[in-house]
């Protein structure tokens, strides 16, 4: 399955990747509208410190903790992607608790969000890694 | 505070209707032109710090950005101009030397721009390149005056060591030091995919990209910085720096802030130490002492490998030509005024050498009336931007061309011309680790790769416009070209007919 | 081969999963006194809230959840024997059913200890279940105006007061332990948690315990007396051990399984609440009645029956808990060096043992917290991370460079 990957050796901690995922994951069409005078909140994350930096996100674990453990059903798998149906989820968190990558957060609704790798938005593919300017961010087979 | 005589050169234009506030450009400006105030809750910018090298403009996300030259302005004088004045201002200021980077700006003429190619019409056929075989091939060194035969009539090879050019295109010497490790990891492996060369630079071979020899050119300058037996051994060919086309008759300067670790181990000088290049090789006073270069270095290489020697294009370039093609040298490599540089003094920059048009009609002239033409190989330089600057140096007499400027706007290079300053926001003429890794050489060697497989592609189609299937049958095929707006005299010189004639 | 389960809860979710990732054929059969498809039990209390609908909260799996795994569910029957040498179980409604793969996933249920009066009182329930939830949804009506007794500050009895304090007039929470959550916190932060809850008007008596009850009224040890309309017990659970014991199976608290969830009977198996899991951050073994433990142990029993070999030794306690906004996520035990990080509102403690993590507690500010789960569960030595990094927070900036490569470059 195609997933998501990072090499911090090419990550420049430029935070596009973080703002192309708010702008997919917005359902507005254009990134000025989606982003202009908000603060986002992300599904893939930057972590920084001193010169180095990289990008996190769901891992879409083939034995994901975070599924397993998800107390209302709302985390799945579908085609070995992990994704979350925010109407059943009860933001219990559950799954932040259990996650070794911390790669669900709260999202504004009180539901988790986490990387859908743009399945489920009008993009189609994650958009994350179409914004990252010096392929640190790949999507591909391993 | 002093009066800062200076007005910045470049206003940054921020449209605040398109602007999210992503903070790409301020992290992504090593010069701190961007800034995000949190009491405006909006970004700002110090445009005084600003080189214009568009990395900002290049990674809004939302094209909120560019770069104008500022509409300030001296009272209108011709001869003092707004660049004169302030260089004046700057030099009072620090009583330094001005220094600048990569080539030549100054409005000088351009012969290539007039210049225009032909094309067969009725009488000779034009060749499709897509349906019929096209060679863009080419093989520099010396080429054999005769045939010879052993007692039984067979042919006994006589060839010297070539090298093998899959396009007629090489990417010319830039150090590690003056680039990056990952600018040149990205030569290295573009060289290898289209199967062509880089060229070290003076600065030595790291070691990781000994695996890149059979396509590498290693140079050998006047300050033998990181030359050593396996060094020389490493490449397919060496070259004999004596001048280079942005500063020719003076040396190179690396400050010691640039040598890092790595650097220092390759270069073979302590970390930190300044890597002075001398103007003139020491040992070096005559065609006879460079004769004796060049066959050293062929002796400790037991003759495998072809001996290149660059020149800058300067005023008698043809009889230096001459000399060197006598040395013993297997290709000149010249440089024109127009070619590159890390750093140089601004005045020698804009002000020494010759066009390299001019320069490669001559030296081709000058070699083939002496009848040596095929004892070397001619590659030129400094400044070919396009495919049609390519052709048009092949049909003047050039074998191949070397590259440098183009390669680096493939990899990010915007032409800001502050190389000197270390910072490339682009990761290219820096060492600072968190620029350099801006530069990844998977995207790096795909440009390049691009670059010149679409620029073989150009070529070819005016090739086979003109009815010329190979490489071989348009250089020195000055039929071929036209001047226009030339006089007499730049016609001669480039053994040109006027457009028209 | 023949699956039975017996229980319809997480466990048995995770058996049925486990089988089919190695047989995807045989028949299996669950068998469950219950009359719902399987649901998540920790929900009831969000039902309350309205953060869920049964109708939702039975989507625990897709309603062809059966169906498409070959599952005959026998919902709302109960077992009354396991014979383990005949290799059946029979029903309370007569039936027997065959099996050549049991497994136990009997949960657990609600501890009612002895109490004076409490016969008396007509309007109680535990909570425990979903037909718990919906009795004490028809007590509480639409009037917003009962008075709420819970005895037991547990997680239970917690969740169940934020699920219900926006409807009541009155709630109470009654203690014999000095503070709330006596089992999953230490006493500063529970005392956080406290004042939260109170700050929305729920009230607590701790320390204290009821001497007598009367219909809508307890009398307190202290003296004290409080009234009533609806009366919750939740001071705790029992396993639902008595089918295996009595099939055989060794039983202690809970019935004792090895690392692939096997009993000491042969080819019966268990799973989930009723069980005993071998805790690795205390390194004991005690009853881990939490979800996610619930599932990992019936998949691992399902694919052991189906005749994969694959064991399950990372269990510790873990909680992910909120009460009326505030947030809380614990694991692991508490013994060992403390670092405690309070600022703006938000209780962090980390503790240490051997160079190891062995459990956290983190109220407020919980994000991430999976990062720090994981260096207990996966018992990953502190000298081989940067732990002032992880102790400001949990970020993988803290593994060096080369496990982060692995971590977010390769497949899991």
């Amino acid at each position: 399955m195609k997933r998501v990957y990072v090499n911090e050796k090419w990550c420049l901690g430029c935070h596009l990747c973080e703002y192309y995922c708010a702008f997919a994951n917005s359902g507005k069409s254009s990134m000025v509208k989606a982003l202009r005078d908000h603060k986002i909140a992300p599904r893939i994350k930057i972590e920084e410190r001193n010169n180095i930096s990289f990008a996190v996100s769901c891992r879409h674990c083939e034995d994901p903790l975070c599924v397993k453990g998800c107390i209302s059903g709302a985390l799945t798998i579908e085609s070995g992607a992990v994704h979350i149906d925010s109407d059943k989820c009860v933001g219990c968190y559950t799954c932040i608790l259990s996650c070794p990558y911390g790669a669900l957060s709260a999202g504004d609704t009180g539901a988790i969000q986490k990387c859908e790798l743009c399945q489920k938005n009008s993009h189609g593919q994650p958009m994350c890694v179409e914004g990252c300017p010096n392929k640190a961010i790949v999507y591909e087979e391993r | 505070m002093a009066i800062d005589f200076l007005y910045p050169e470049y206003e940054v234009v921020r449209n605040m209707d398109r602007c999210i506030s992503c903070r790409a450009c301020e992290r992504q400006c090593a010069n701190e032109v961007h800034k995000y105030d949190p009491d405006f809750g909006y970004m700002t910018a110090d445009e005084s710090k600003c080189v214009n090298c568009h990395r900002c403009v290049s990674l809004c996300p939302t094209r909120a950005l560019k770069i104008v030259k500022t509409d300030h302005t001296f009272k209108e004088n011709a001869n003092w101009t707004g660049k004169a004045i302030s260089e004046v201002y700057r030099q009072a200021g620090t009583g330094g030397v001005l220094l600048s980077s990569m080539g030549n700006p100054e409005p000088f003429p351009i012969y290539w721009d007039k210049i225009l190619i032909n094309a067969s019409q009725v009488t000779n056929p034009s060749i499709d390149p897509l349906r019929e075989p096209m060679e863009t091939k080419t093989f520099l060194g010396k080429k054999p005056g005769h045939i010879e035969r052993d007692e039984n009539g067979h042919i006994v090879p006589n060839m010297t060591p070539q090298l093998e050019l899959n396009v007629p295109i090489m990417f010319s010497a830039m150090s590690y030091g003056s680039i990056s490790y990952n600018a040149h990891a990205s030569l290295a492996r573009a060289a290898v995919e289209l199967g062509t060369y880089y060229n070290t630079g003076e600065g030595g071979l790291h070691e990781d990209f000994y695996q890149y020899g059979p396509h590498t050119i290693v140079q050998v300058a006047s300050g033998r910085f990181g030359v050593h037996k396996d060094y020389l051994e490493a490449g397919a060919a060496i070259e004999i720096k004596m001048g280079q086309g942005a500063k020719p008759g003076i040396g190179g300067h690396l400050p010691g802030l640039k040598v890092g670790p790595d650097i220092s181990k390759t270069r073979m000088i302590p970390e930190g130490t300044d890597a002075i290049s001398p103007a003139p090789h020491h040992d070096i006073y005559s065609i006879e002492d460079l004769r004796q270069l060049v066959f050293s270095l062929k002796e400790a290489t037991e003759y495998k490998k072809p001996v290149m020697v660059k020149i800058a294009a300067v005023h008698n370039v043809a009889a230096i030509a001459s000399g060197v093609a006598r040395s013993g040298a297997d290709v000149i490599c010249i440089d024109g005024y127009r070619g590159g540089t890390g750093a140089a003094p601004t005045r020698i920059r804009d002000n020494v050498g010759i066009p390299i048009e001019l320069a490669l009609a001559a030296v081709d002239q000058r070699l083939r009336d002496e009848g040596i033409r095929d004892q070397v190989s001619v590659v030129v330089g400094g400044s070919i931007r396009n495919s049609a600057d390519l052709l048009k140096a092949i049909a003047l007499g050039a074998d191949a061309c070397y590259i440098a400027t183009s390669a680096l706007l493939a990899l990010g290079c915007h032409l800001c011309r502050t190389c000197q300053s270390g910072k490339c926001n682009w990761g290219i003429a820096t060492q600072r680790p968190e620029l350099v890794k801006r530069l990844n050489p998977d995207i790096g060697s795909q440009r390049l790769v691009n670059l010149v497989t679409a620029w073989d592609h150009e070529l070819k189609e005016m090739m086979g416009g003109m009815g010329i299937n190979s490489i071989e049958a348009l250089r020195g095929n000055r039929l071929m070209l036209r001047g226009l707006g030339l006089n007499e005299k730049e016609l001669e010189i480039l053994g040109i007919k006027h457009a028209g004639e | 081969m023949n699956y039975v389960i017996i229980g319809n809860g997480t466990a048995a979710v995770g058996v049925i999963e486990g089988i089919r990732v190695v047989d995807k054929t045989s028949p299996i059969t669950v068998i469950s006194s219950e009359p719902y498809p399987v649901y998540g039990r920790p929900l009831i209390s969000y039902l309350l809230l309205g953060k869920t609908t049964e109708e939702k909260m039975v989507q625990y799996r897709p309603a062809s959840f059966y169906e498409d795994n070959g599952v005959t569910a026998m919902l709302g029957k109960t077992v009354s024997q396991i014979d383990s040498a005949a290799k059946t179980v029979a029903l309370e409604s007569g039936e027997t059913v065959p099996y050549d793969k049991l497994c136990v996933c009997t949960g657990s249920r609600p501890f009612v200890p002895p109490m004076n009066g409490l016969d008396e009182v007509a309007n109680k329930t535990s909570f425990m279940t979903l037909d718990d939830a919906k009795h004490l949804d028809t007590m509480l009506g639409d009037a917003n105006d009962k008075r709420v007794l819970i005895v037991g500050a547990g997680l239970i009895g917690l969740k169940c007061a934020e699920g219900i304090y926006q409807r009541v007039s009155e709630v109470t929470v009654i203690d014999l332990a000095p503070r709330i959550l006596p089992n999953v916190l230490t006493e500063k932060p529970a005392s956080i948690i406290q004042k939260h809850i109170e700050s929305k008007g729920v009230k607590f008596l701790l320390a204290d315990s009821v001497e007598q009850f009367t219909a809508d009224s307890a009398t307190l040890k202290s003296g004290k007396t409080v009234g009533f309309d609806i009366l919750v017990v939740a001071v705790g659970v029992r396993p639902n051990t008595e089918l295996a014991a009595e099939a055989g199976c060794a039983v202690n608290r809970g019935i004792l399984i090895n690392d692939h969830s096997a009993t000491t009977v042969a080819d019966i198996y268990a799973a989930g609440d009723c069980t005993v899991s071998h805790d690795i951050a205390a390194e004991t073994d005690r009853i881990l009645a939490i979800l996610p433990n619930a599932y990992m142990q019936g998949e691992t029993a399902g694919m052991n029956m189906a005749g994969g070999d694959r064991g399950f030794n990372k269990a510790i306690p873990m909680n992910a808990s909120g009460f009326m906004g505030l947030h809380m996520i614990t694991a692991g035990s508490y013994e060992g060096e403390e670092y405690l990080t309070e600022e703006d509102g938000n209780y962090k403690l980390l503790v240490t043992k051997d160079d190891h993590l062995k459990g956290f507690i983190l109220i407020g500010e919980v994000d991430r917290a999976g990062i720090y789960t994981s260096l207990i569960r996966e018992q990953v030595p502190l000298s081989s991370i940067d732990f002032d990094l992880i102790r400001e927070k949990p970020q993988l900036m803290a593994f060096s460079r080369a496990e982060r490569a692995k971590q977010l470059g390769g497949a899991h």
